[in-house]
C-alpha cells in the first residue's frame, strides 16, 4: 500500500510489545513441543509455535502495509467503528456452531445407535460429549458474545473500539483457546471437569485473553461520548467479569510436568464438587444468561425500534440477577455428599432465581408494546422474542427441578439434558440467530438481509426440533427416573438399570431427529447469511445512527 | 425518587459499576465454599480411606480422560431405591483424595460408586472391550485399544508427588517405590507383593486383564474400578455420630 504521507512510521505500543512477544513464544513452544512428555502435549505446543510464528509475522506485515497514522476515532464528526474484529468473530460463530451442532447430532445418534462410537478412542460419546459442549457453549456462543459485545460498546459509548491490535488478539486468542480445547479432547486431554475440561495451559492461556478482552470492552467504556453506560453494558460486563472470576476459582491445578498435559486439581472431593457446580451453575448464569440477556437489551429494541420496556425494572433485574446466580450451584448436589445446609441455601436461591429471571423476560417481551405487529411480518424478530419466550420457560423449570424433591427424581436422567437444551436450543441458539441476522447486514453495510423467507424457514424447522428434542428428553427423562425407583408389590426393585437403558431407544432417536432439524435450520441460516455478505445489495446511504437513547 | 437517581452513580462510573459487580457476585460464593474448608462435620470421620495405588491412580486417570463420568455418577444418594440398587449411600470421606471428583451428573449408565469387587475381573475384560458381548441392550462404547496399551511406569512417581501437593497424603515411601508398586499389583508372584500391601492396606493384587506382561491401561482401569467403593468398613462407621 502507498500513502502520500511523510508522518514518520513508528510502531504502536501493543506492536513493539506483541511482536517480540509472540516471536519469544514461538521459540518457547517450540522448544516445550521438542521437551513434551505426551504425544498431544507436543501436538499442542507445535500448534502454539506455529501460531506464535504466524501471529509475529501478521503483526510484522501489518505494520509495513498500513498507514502511518492509525485509523482515525472520529470521521466527519462521527465515530469510525471497528467492525473487523467482529466481522471475524461474527463469522467464528456460523462456522463453529454449524460444528458444534453436528457432534452434537453425532452423539446423540451414538446413544440410539452405539455401534457410531467405532470403538476407536479418539470418537467414542466420552471424547466428542465436551467437544460438543465446548464448541456450542464457547466456540459458537464465545464468538456471538465476543462479537455483539464489540458491535454494541462501540455503538452504545458513541466511540471506537479501544486499542488497535487488542481486539484482534482478544478475537483470534479466544479461537486458538477453541482449538486447542477441542483438539485437546479428541486426544484425550480433558480435566474432567464439566464445562472447564481445558487442561491447565489452555486455562493459562484463556486467563491472558479473558483479561485483555475485558481491558478492552472497559478501556472502550472509558472513551464513551455518552455520559450514561448503556443497560446492554452492564450484564456484558457482568458477564465478563465474572466469567473471570469463575475460572480462576474452579481450574487451580498443578501439573504434574510443566512439559506435560496432565494435571491434578488444587480442590478435591466435596469441595472440588461444590467449586466445580459453583462455576458450572454460573456459566450457565453468567456466560449463557447475562451475556445473552446484553444481547436481548440492545438488539430486540433495535428490531423492533422501541424503546426498553422499563429501566427500573432492568435495574432491579440486573442486580437481582447476578446477586441471586452465584447462590445457585448446590442445586447440583442434591442428596449427594454435599453436606445439607449448602444444597438447602442452593434451593433457596435458585427458587428465587425464578423472579428476577422473569422480570428480565417481562422486560424483554414487553419491549414490543405497540410493536406486536411486526412479529408477523419480520421473522428475526419472531425468532429474538420466541428465544425470550423458551428463557422464560426454562428458568421457571430451573428453579422448579432445583427443590429437592423434584430433583430426587430428575437428577441423573435425561430431563437435566432437556432442560438445558430448551435453554441451550430455544434461549441461546435463538436469541444468537436473531442478533447475526441483524449484526451481518450491519456489518457488511447491507440493505438487509438476502431472504427472510429463509429466516422464516429456519425459524419454524428449528422450532419443530427443539419441541422434538425438549419432549423426547422430558418423556424419557421422567421414565428413567420413574422406573429406577419402581417397586414390586413384594417390595423388590422393579426394573434392572439396562431395562430402563432399553426403554430410552425410541426417544434417543426422536431427539436425534430434533438434533438434525436444528442443524439444518443452521445451515440455511449460514446459506442466508453467506448470500447477504455476497450477493446483498448494498446499503446506499451511510449507516443511520439511530442510537438507543441512554437510560434514563 | 433519590434511589433511582443513585443508581446514576452507577451507570456513569464504570470503575464503580465494576467494583458494584465483583462486590455483589463475591458474597454467594464466599458463604457457600469457604465453611466446607473449615467445617469439621463437613468430611466425615471414616475408618479404611487411603491413597489410590499407583496402578488404582493411572486406571483413575484412563476413567478421566476417556470421560466415564459423562454418563457414570459415583455417587449414591441416600434414597431407598438408590441405596438397595447400588449399596450404602456415598460418603463425602470416600471421595477425599479424589483430584478431580468423579460424582458425576448424568446416569446414561449406572452409578459406579461401588462397584468395586461386584464383578470379576474377566467380566470387566470383555464388558470393556466389547460391551454387547455382555449386555446386548447397552449403548456403552467399546475400548478395545485398553488392552493393547501399556500404561507408562516413567512419571508415576511425580503424578503422587503431585498429588501429595494439593493434599493427598502420600508418604515418602510410598513415592519412592511407586514404580516398584505401580509394577507388582499385577503381578502376584512378585516379591515387592509384601511391601506394596503394607503401604496400600486391602488394595487386590492380581493380574486384572489376564495378559502376561508390563501392565496395560486395561490393567489400571480394572484394578480402579474393583476398588471402588469398598475402602471404607461401614461396620464400623457411626452414622449418628457424623450426622451434618
Amino acid at each position: 500500500m502507498t500513502h502520500a504521507s511523510t508522518a514518520s512510521k513508528s510502531m504502536t505500543i501493543g506492536e513493539a510489545f506483541l511482536f517480540p512477544v509472540f516471536f519469544a513464544l514461538a521459540f518457547l513452544c517450540l522448544f516445550a513441543a521438542g521437551l513434551a512428555h505426551d504425544a498431544p502435549f507436543a501436538f499442542h505446543a507445535s500448534l502454539g509455535a506455529i501460531a506464535s510464528l504466524a501471529a509475529s509475522f501478521f503483526i510484522l506485515k501489518r505494520y509495513y502495509d498500513r498507514p502511518a497514522e492509525l485509523p482515525p476515532q472520529e470521521i466527519n464528526g462521527r465515530p469510525n467503528y471497528n467492525l473487523g474484529p467482529i466481522k471475524f468473530g461474527a463469522v467464528a460463530a456460523v462456522v463453529w456452531g454449524i460444528a458444534g451442532f453436528a457432534v452434537g447430532l453425532l452423539i446423540a445418534s451414538q446413544l440410539a445407535w452405539p455401534l457410531l462410537n467405532l470403538d476407536l478412542p479418539w470418537t467414542t460419546f466420552g471424547r466428542l460429549r465436551p467437544l460438543h459442549t465446548s464448541a456450542v457453549i464457547f466456540a459458537f456462543g464465545g464468538n456471538v458474545l465476543i462479537a455483539t459485545s464489540f458491535y454494541v460498546v462501540q455503538k452504545t459509548c458513541r466511540a471506537r473500539l479501544a486499542g488497535d491490535l487488542a481486539p484482534w488478539f482478544v478475537v483470534l486468542g479466544y479461537n486458538f483457546f477453541i482449538v486447542i480445547a477441542g483438539t485437546g479432547y479428541l486426544l484425550g486431554v480433558t480435566q474432567s471437569k464439566e464445562y472447564a475440561e481445558p487442561e491447565w495451559y489452555a486455562d493459562l492461556w484463556l486467563t491472558i485473553v479473558w483479561v485483555s478482552y475485558l481491558a478492552v470492552f472497559t478501556a472502550t467504556l472509558f472513551k464513551r461520548k455518552e455520559p450514561h453506560i448503556y443497560v446492554a453494558n452492564w450484564f456484558y460486563l457482568a458477564f465478563i467479569i465474572t466469567i473471570a472470576v469463575l475460572h480462576l476459582g474452579n481450574n487451580p491445578a498443578l501439573p504434574v510436568s510443566f512439559f506435560g498435559s496432565k494435571s491434578y486439581i488444587a480442590w478435591g472431593g466435596v469441595q472440588d464438587a461444590m467449586f466445580q457446580w459453583w462455576y458450572g451453575h454460573n456459566a450457565v448464569g453468567f456466560f449463557l444468561t447475562a451475556g445473552f440477556l446484553a444481547i436481548m437489551y440492545y438488539f430486540i429494541p433495535k428490531r423492533a425500534e422501541r424503546p426498553v420496556y422499563s429501566y427500573r425494572l432492568s435495574i432491579i433485574h440486573f442486580w437481582a440477577l447476578i446477586f441471586l446466580y452465584i447462590w445457585a450451584g448446590p442445586h447440583h448436589l442434591h442428596y449427594t455428599a454435599l453436606p445439607d445446609w449448602a444444597q438447602t441455601l442452593g434451593m433457596t436461591f435458585s427458587i428465587m432465581l425464578w423472579m428476577p429471571s422473569w422480570g428480565g423476560m417481562i422486560n424483554g417481551l414487553m419491549t414490543l408494546s405497540g410493536a406486536w405487529d411486526k412479529l408477523r411480518t419480520d421473522p428475526v424478530l419472531r425468532m429474538l422474542v420466541v428465544s425470550v419466550a423458551f428463557y422464560g420457560m426454562s428458568t421457571f423449570e430451573g428453579p422448579m427441578m432445583s427443590i429437592k424433591v423434584v430433583n430426587s427424581l430428575s437428577h441423573y436422567t435425561d430431563w437435566t439434558i432437556g432442560h438445558v437444551h430448551s435453554g441451550a436450543l430455544g434461549w441461546v441458539g435463538f436469541v444468537s440467530f436473531g442478533a447475526l441476522y441483524c449484526l451481518v447486514p450491519w456489518l457488511w453495510g447491507r440493505k438487509g438481509l438476502y431472504s427472510l423467507k429463509l429466516v422464516n424457514w429456519h425459524f419454524w424447522i428449528a422450532t419443530i426440533g427443539i419441541v422434538l428434542y425438549i419432549s423426547a428428553m422430558w418423556v424419557s427423562g421422567i421414565l428413567q427416573g420413574l422406573m429406577w425407583r419402581a417397586y414390586t408389590s413384594l417390595g423388590f426393585l422393579e426394573y434392572s438399570f439396562i431395562e430402563s437403558v432399553e426403554a430410552m431407544h425410541p426417544f434417543y432417536i426422536i431427539r436425534a431427529a430434533g438434533g438434525a432439524l436444528f442443524l439444518i435450520g443452521a445451515l440455511i441460516m449460514a446459506f442466508n447469511l453467506w448470500m447477504t455478505v455476497n450477493a446483498g445489495e448494498a446499503e446506499q446511504t451511510t449507516q443511520a445512527t439511530g442510537l438507543l437513547q441512554p437510560a434514563e | 425518587m433519590s434511589f433511582w437517581n443513585r443508581h446514576k452513580i452507577l451507570e456513569t462510573n464504570s470503575i464503580i459499576l465494576i467494583v458494584g459487580i465483583l462486590a455483589v457476585i463475591a458474597i454467594g460464593g464466599l458463604v457457600e465454599i469457604t465453611p466446607l474448608f473449615y467445617l469439621k462435620s463437613t468430611i466425615e470421620k471414616v475408618d479404611g480411606m487411603r491413597p489410590y495405588t499407583p496402578l488404582e491412580l493411572t486406571g483413575r486417570n484412563i476413567y478421566v480422560r476417556e470421560g466415564c463420568y459423562l454418563c457414570h455418577s459415583q455417587m449414591i444418594r441416600p434414597l431407598r431405591d438408590e441405596v438397595e440398587r447400588y449399596g450404602h449411600y456415598s460418603l463425602a470421606a470416600e471421595s477425599m483424595y479424589d483430584h478431580p471428583f468423579q460424582w458425576g451428573s448424568k446416569r446414561t449408565g449406572p452409578d459406579l460408586a461401588r462397584v468395586g469387587a461386584k464383578y470379576s475381573d474377566d467380566w470387566h475384560v470383555r464388558h470393556l472391550t466389547d460391551p454387547r458381548s455382555i449386555v446386548p441392550q447397552s449403548v456403552m462404547p467399546g475400548y478395545p485399544a485398553l488392552a493393547k496399551t501399556e500404561v507408562n511406569i516413567d512419571d508415576i512417581a511425580a503424578h503422587l508427588r503431585a498429588n501429595r501437593e494439593v493434599g493427598v497424603p502420600y508418604t515418602d515411601d510410598q513415592i519412592a517405590n511407586a514404580t516398584a508398586d505401580l509394577l507388582a499389583q499385577v503381578d502376584p508372584d512378585s516379591a515387592d507383593v509384601d511391601a506394596f500391601q503394607k503401604r496400600y492396606p486391602k488394595a487386590a493384587v492380581r493380574n486384572f486383564d489376564g495378559r502376561p506382561g508390563r501392565p496395560s491401561e486395561l490393567d489400571a482401569l480394572i484394578a480402579y474400578l474393583q476398588m471402588l467403593g469398598t475402602l471404607v468398613d461401614f461396620k464400623l462407621y457411626d452414622e449418628k455420630a457424623n450426622l451434618r
